[in-house]
């Protein structure tokens, strides 16, 4: 392992150890709560859409998500370890075939919808998971608290 | 004038500042670079200090150069390179110098030979606009057209921009912010890119066209003062130190601890 490579990895440690950043892939519909400073206040925006692309490698991973927002396609682009993303909730995963859903961007409706996974690689351990998940969420409530204070 | 450094461009990646915003950064080693000989007043005429870095094989190295190794008691090095000094920044010979020399915040010109292009048209070397795909343009696309006026001067002017050699010279990237220093590694995180290719050797030095900042290390960020300040605190004193400078990051710093606590 490089200086580089070994760099980028005592990051993403020290950037994962306060959150946990589920196993998400292209396709799986996930909700961002992005940190948004308006003035001097802090709060947490919520932004869920459709995975349509993931890149990068290690630091510098990023992933696509797209919604439709009152008629109007956006799509934003994340790094995956930023310090301003709080959290990530895998809410639904997908069924898809490839990695960039950028066909996506031509269909509307019905077409544009994504059919839900139920077999297939990390499923097998939902349950486990989501135990995480929610044991995580009670260890970050007091922290808001301090941050709000 | 203090000293600047020779340092190893080890490639790019980013940096995640105290707003959370990332910053491109390239990253620098410095490495085994110690003082080979000094040039004094008296004796050269002018002031400066001579360093190595790296670590050169014996057999590699020339004869005369291993006697002037051998004169000053130093391992071979890979590179060397002069610095200007003032004369009170004058350093001892066989003084090991650090990433320490920098630090957080400061801004830094950093120079290095850029990658090599070879003989590059006009397009590539010059972002001239070439020739039309089509109507009537015959085998000259990327050529760089008319290069003057007619008999009246019947020539073409010194310095008129075509194609040649490209690449492969020194280029100094000046005004570059350091946003990170690892003293114990030995990595300076500089923002922004660096003229050269990776692996190659880049010279940095404080930024000439911008004021000194208050607590950079003179006359030199040595690898001593490292280890005294890492017996007195384990951690990363010196770069923390350089963090909490504006209320703000020091706010941001608290929140922390605070957190880590819960």
């Amino acid at each position: 392992m490089n200086e580089i490579e070994k760099y980028e990895q005592q990051q993403i440690e020290k950037l994962t150890t306060e959150k946990n950043i589920p196993d998400f892939n292209p396709g799986d519909t996930v909700r961002v709560n992005v940190r948004v400073v308006e003035g001097t206040r802090e709060r947490i925006q919520a932004y869920e859409g459709v995975c349509i692309a993931k890149g990068g490698k290690a630091l510098n991973q990023t992933f696509t998500v797209r919604k439709i927002s009152y008629g109007e396609g956006v799509e934003r682009v994340f790094p995956l370890f930023s310090p301003k993303i709080e959290s990530i909730e895998l809410v639904r995963r997908g069924d898809v075939r490839r990695s960039k859903l950028y066909y996506l961007r031509n269909r509307r409706g019905k077409s544009a919808r994504i059919a839900e996974r139920t077999t297939g690689h990390g499923l097998n351990k939902t349950d486990t998971k989501a135990k995480k998940t929610k044991s995580a969420k009670a260890a970050k409530a007091p922290e808001k608290k301090v941050a709000a204070g | 004038m203090r000293t600047g450094l020779i340092a190893q461009k080890l490639g790019m990646t980013r940096v995640f500042d105290d707003e959370g915003r990332h910053v491109p950064v390239t990253v620098l080693k410095v490495d085994g670079l110690q003082v080979v000989s000094v040039r004094t007043m008296e004796k050269n005429g002018y002031v400066a200090v001579q360093l190595g870095a790296g670590k050169a094989k014996l057999n590699r190295i020339s004869k005369p150069l291993r006697g002037h190794y051998a004169k000053n008691k130093i391992e071979p090095k890979k590179k060397l390179a002069e610095f200007r000094v003032s004369e009170d920044a004058l350093l001892d010979v066989g003084a090991e110098l650090g990433a320490n020399h920098y630090i957080k915040g400061q801004y830094v010109d950093v120079a290095g030979t850029t990658i090599g292009k070879g003989f590059a048209g006009a397009m590539k070397r010059h972002n001239f606009g070439g020739m039309r795909a089509s109507h009537g343009v015959s085998i000259s696309h990327r050529a760089h057209g008319s290069t003057g006026q007619c008999q009246d001067p019947g020539r073409v002017f010194k310095g008129k921009r075509m194609a040649g050699h490209m690449g492969n010279v020194r280029a100094t990237a000046q005004n570059l912010e350091v946003m990170l220093v690892d003293g114990s590694e030995g990595l300076l995180f500089v923002k922004g890119a660096v003229p050269g290719s990776k692996n190659g050797w880049v010279f940095i030095k404080d930024a000439e066209k911008k004021p000194a900042m208050d607590g950079v290390p003179f006359p030199a960020g040595l690898k001593s003062d490292l280890k005294a300040a890492n017996e007195e605190t384990p951690a990363d004193a010196p770069t923390e130190e350089t963090t909490a400078e504006t209320p703000a990051e020091a706010k941001a710093e608290e929140t922390t601890e605070e957190k880590k606590d819960d």
